[in-house]
């Protein structure tokens, strides 16, 4: 769901065609009928936007005719604990939980807790408390054991909260909210059941059909109950798997170049909360689980930047890193370029003007930099913007007014660079460089090192506090024909003993100094001083979990959380979904995986008194990352919309959300502002959902791809996709142009008149739906509309991720007004 | 050429009598297509490499001849992808080597028209003169930062890229730091 598989990630998809091919049953549930629809054995046409109701469909499906692995549930997640009196669900309060704060339009998220436990302290700072993807790798969770009831059937507990919270969640319902017909609901529903349990698995794959709604962690969420209810997380052939895009998409969010996380999800500062390394060590350590240790990768890290001038005494430089104080996402960055705030911008192998959404507020926010860094390897539209732009076209903003600087500096290219990649199962492979860069050309390595390198001498004789983070930064790379040597880094990353050699992973960084490590859940990837990352034994020298080709986080681990795989007594839940196993001679975890688990510790282990970090979690507790060691079917912190997950509209939908008089999702970030005008403040109507997606032959924003003739060959033209009864409705003509417009303008596309979208009937209504490729700007060999400029910033309160996979829209034949 | 010669190089004789039954390989291969080697054959070296676009990382082998990329193949070594490329990945060497490249540093001083030649040494200084002023200007002191410099970018970037980044932006105090990710 939320993935068009076969097109997006075609060689991927050869796996789900050789799982076909071994017998495997494959559904596709999207909005339009794709080549994965095509290739997989049922296709469920849903309405964009309304996957929760599906999902919670068939959470409701599962609780009622009581198909969840039981075993499993009671023993691996939270469904037996008690959550506390005061906690009251969407259900009493018609789509609000307990802790909304209609002043703040946010919630408290206290009276989600277990009963008995104390609150988590929030410090009277909410946004500090309820920053949610902070927590979410990481979730807090106070002290103490949770009142529990193993037979399921205290009203209080997580289990049949869940069976509330979804009663409403039918079949019918998912008929009236997503226009899939009952019948085909139940096939899809049973499917599942029936193929999940000790004998088999299920996977669910998604991508950004997923993330690009203003409830998208919840749409995770859904998955997530789903899995966990069925058995299907930490065994072979299950899990929930994001199809992620980009080479390193990954990768630059384990290492993050994201505002609020550091290296390996340890969150940035906040201001309100974490004035001290003790604050910030007390508030981001878990009572249980790997998250005990946070001391430890902190101090790793101030370690590995700060080296010798991170002492005890001066809590290793602690007061060296920055403050984050709330919202500083991409979007939020937007809009304070627009009202100024912003003066200097970097662009880095990214095209803003045509991938983010509100095209035209992105190019106006350029307008008001001082200075802008574009480094890619073509002249992409961000770079020109100021000549070229459709609002130069158009006469709106003049070129001798823009007074942005730009540089534009020619990036080098993999071929031309050693590094590493992390790919979308979190596996390190690392790219060899085969030839120098010409020209200009340089890596980004080259150009921070060197930005680094130049901005210290610079500031060399400064005696001004505030540059002592830099000048005391650790900045000795190797040189190789002018670059850091990449390996250097990684061993950085890797981190080192007191011995100076690189250590072995995580479990051994400690709190008092005496090691370094720049990102603590790659640790061990340049173990033994080796660059596991290079491995390249060949895939049919080995099993199929290939552990010597590249490297996976954490530890090399290929599946999450794979104790789960095993039964609370250490046994395979079968012979045949077999991984990893507790070998009693031996005392010690064994499988064909690395075990996700501490290596001897027995299944019957119970903590001592004051047991601490993953000494706090039993033997039978899978989840160790979690404090509790238990897979989460409802969430007590960690998310700023909702401890369960509840089928909100799109923040702009043509219809009423049948479930509660709570439209959209309460939480969801919007901007009400000029330049960001939505769908409901224009006074037209917009009877259409309009959706975008990619294309085989193209990549995102087209800098990689609509410059190559042989993929602009390939795809040459903008287009949008409408049913054929759209197309008569509105008189569009198949190969000629239509217009589509939203409050923030109207882009013209080809029209493709196709059985592949298909009417929806939605409470007793036809709705038809617009599909839309983004991969066009106004440069390159092959030049359209963007359609990201459609799309206005409305955002996922937990991760800021626009609402661009379903909106409303209106279409009409011809060109656009020029 | 002898008549048994002759004769023995139809392809339907080679067919018939050959191993390639099928006529699929050897027996309709031309005296011509014999003659031909695939440029992997004489490249100078093999370099090992991932896929530059999606997130699947397909492995890839980069041939080198004379300092140059001239070709690039899927690597049937890899578990992931068995030797197999997309319509993306199968078109890195034009991604790499093609036309639409850039090789230098262009320049667009405030209000100017177009394009300027520039040094790259010379805008590397620029560069890091506007982050020192830039920051100077804008610093806050009381949460050790500034709200003036933002980045975009590093999804499409190496491991050693991203963190380079985050730890100078730090240490710098730049905050909204961000990529695709989020987006």
């Amino acid at each position: 769901m939320g993935s068009n598989m076969a097109e997006c990630h075609p060689v991927g998809f050869q796996w789900v065609m050789e799982a076909k091919a071994a017998g495997a049953r494959v559904i596709h549930v999207d909005p339009r009928f794709t080549r994965t629809s095509a290739l997989a054995d049922t296709f469920v046409a849903l309405r964009a936007g309304s996957d929760i109701a599906f999902l919670g469909a068939i959470v409701n499906h599962i609780l009622t005719n009581r198909r969840e692995f039981r075993e499993y549930v009671v023993a691996y997640t939270n469904a037996s604990s008690i959550v506390g009196d005061d906690f009251r669900d969407t259900e009493d309060l018609d789509g609000l939980f307990s802790g909304w704060d209609p002043e703040e339009k946010a919630y408290d998220p206290s009276t989600w807790q277990y009963a008995g436990m104390p609150v988590a302290p929030s410090a009277g700072h909410r946004e500090a408390a309820a920053q949610g993807e902070a927590h979410g790798h990481g979730a807090k969770l106070a002290a103490g054991e949770p009142a529990t009831d193993p037979t399921l059937d205290d009203p209080r507990c997580v289990f049949q909260i869940l069976k509330r919270h979804f009663a409403r969640y039918t079949p019918e319902l998912v008929e009236e909210v997503c226009g899939v017909p009952r019948e085909q609901f139940l096939e899809v529903a049973e499917a599942l059941c029936a193929n999940s349990g000790r004998e088999r698995t299920t996977a669910m794959c998604y991508a950004v059909g997923w993330t690009q709604h203003t409830v998208g962690a919840q749409y995770i969420r859904t998955a997530a109950i789903i899995q966990l209810l069925l058995g299907n997380m930490g065994r072979p052939g299950g899990g929930i798997l994001a199809l992620r895009g980009h080479a390193s998409i990954q990768g630059s969010t384990d290492i993050p170049t994201l505002y609020n996380i550091l290296p390996g999800y340890l969150p940035m500062p906040h201001a309100a909360t974490h004035q001290t390394l003790a604050d910030y060590i007390a508030a981001n350590t878990a009572p249980g689980g790997f998250w005990g240790h946070t001391d430890a990768y902190v101090v790793s890290l101030l370690k590995a930047w700060w080296g010798d001038a991170a002492t005890a005494e001066n809590d290793w430089c602690y007061d060296y890193l920055p403050f984050i104080t709330g919202d500083h996402s991409a979007y939020r960055t937007t809009l304070d370029m627009v009202d100024g705030k912003v003066k200097g911008y970097f662009v880095m192998g990214e095209n803003p003007v045509v991938g983010s959404a509100n095209g035209k507020l992105q190019r106006l926010a350029l307008t008001k930099l001082d200075w802008m860094v574009v480094r890619d390897l073509v002249e992409i539209e961000t770079a020109s913007f100021w000549k070229d732009g459709p609002e130069i076209d158009s006469g709106e903003l003049k070129t001798a007014e823009i007074a942005t600087e730009v540089f534009f500096l020619p990036a080098a290219a993999h071929t031309e660079k050693d590094g590493s990649f992390t790919q979308t199962q979190r596996m390190l492979q690392w790219h060899t460089k085969a030839v120098e860069p010409q020209g200009d050309c340089r890596s980004e390595l080259w150009f921070y090192w060197h930005l680094g390198r130049i901005i210290r001498e610079k500031l060399g004789g400064s005696t001004d506090e505030r540059d002592r983070p830099v000048l005391d930064l650790t900045w000795d790379y190797p040189l190789v024909d002018g670059d850091p040597a990449a390996a250097t880094v990684l061993r950085e990353i890797n981190g080192v003993g007191p011995d100076g050699r690189t250590v072995s992973g995580y479990t051994a960084l400690k709190a008092d100094g005496s090691t370094r490590c720049g990102c603590w859940i790659y640790s061990g990837c340049y173990a033994d001083e080796v660059n596991q990352t290079a491995r390249r034994r060949p895939g049919h020298e080995q099993t199929h979990y290939a552990l010597e080709w590249g490297w996976a986080w954490p530890a090399n681990r290929r599946i999450l959380y794979n104790r789960a795989s095993a039964d609370p007594s250490g046994k395979p839940w079968s012979e045949r979904k077999k991984l990893i196993w507790w070998d009693e001679a031996e005392g010690k975890w064994t499988g064909e995986d690395v075990p996700d688990f501490v290596i001897d510790k027995p299944p019957d282990y119970a903590p001592v008194e004051g047991a601490k970090a993953e000494h706090a979690l039993r033997g039978d507790e899978p989840f160790v990352m979690q404090t509790d060691g238990k897979g989460w079917l409802f969430a007590p912190s960690g998310l700023v919309d909702g401890p369960l997950p509840s089928h909100y509209e799109p923040h702009e939908s043509p219809f009423t959300n049948p479930l509660y008089a709570q439209q959209a999702n309460p939480a969801r970030q919007m901007f009400r502002r000029k330049g960001n005008r939505y769908n409901d403040e224009d006074g037209k109507a917009y009877p259409f959902v309009m959706t975008t997606y990619r294309l085989t032959e193209h990549h995102t924003a087209g800098g990689m791809s609509r410059f190559l003739p042989h993929l602009a060959e390939l795809q040459p033209e903008m287009f949008c996709e409408v049913s054929p009864a759209l197309a008569a409705e509105r008189g569009l003509v198949n190969g000629g142009w239509a217009t589509i417009s939203s409050a923030r303008t109207a882009i013209e596309a080809r029209v493709l008149v196709t059985d592949r979208v298909k009417p929806l009937t939605v409470q007793g209504r036809v709705l038809h739906q617009v599909g839309l490729p983004y991969h066009w700007g106004w440069k390159g060999l092959v030049t359209g509309d963007a359609a990201n400029d459609l799309f206005a910033l409305a955002l996922d309160p937990n991760v800021h991720i626009q609402e661009v996979k379903a909106a409303t829209c209106d279409i009409q034949p011809g060109r656009r007004p020029r | 050429m002898s008549a048994r010669k002759l004769i023995a190089s139809w392809p339907v004789v080679r067919q018939l009598t050959g191993p390639d039954r099928l006529g699929l390989r050897q027996s309709a291969q031309s005296e011509w297509s014999a003659t031909l080697e695939s440029r992997t054959e004489t490249a100078d070296r093999v370099v090992p490499s991932i896929c530059p676009y999606c997130a699947v990382g397909c492995a890839q082998r980069i041939y080198v001849k004379d300092e140059k990329v001239i070709q690039v193949e899927g690597d049937p070594d890899s578990p992931v992808s068995r030797g197999r490329l997309c319509p993306k990945g199968s078109a890195t060497k034009q991604l790499v080597t093609g036309g639409q490249r850039e090789y230098k540093v262009k320049y667009r001083r405030p209000g100017g028209a177009d394009w300027e030649d520039l040094a790259l040494d010379r805008a590397m200084d620029m560069i890091a003169d506007r982050v020192i002023a830039t920051r100077a200007a804008t610093w806050d002191g009381p949460n050790r930062r500034t709200l003036g410099i933002a980045s975009l970018g590093g999804a499409t970037l190496d491991n050693e890229e991203n963190y380079l980044m985050k730890k100078l932006y730090t240490a710098l105090g730049a905050i909204q730091v961000e990529n695709q990710a989020r987006i």
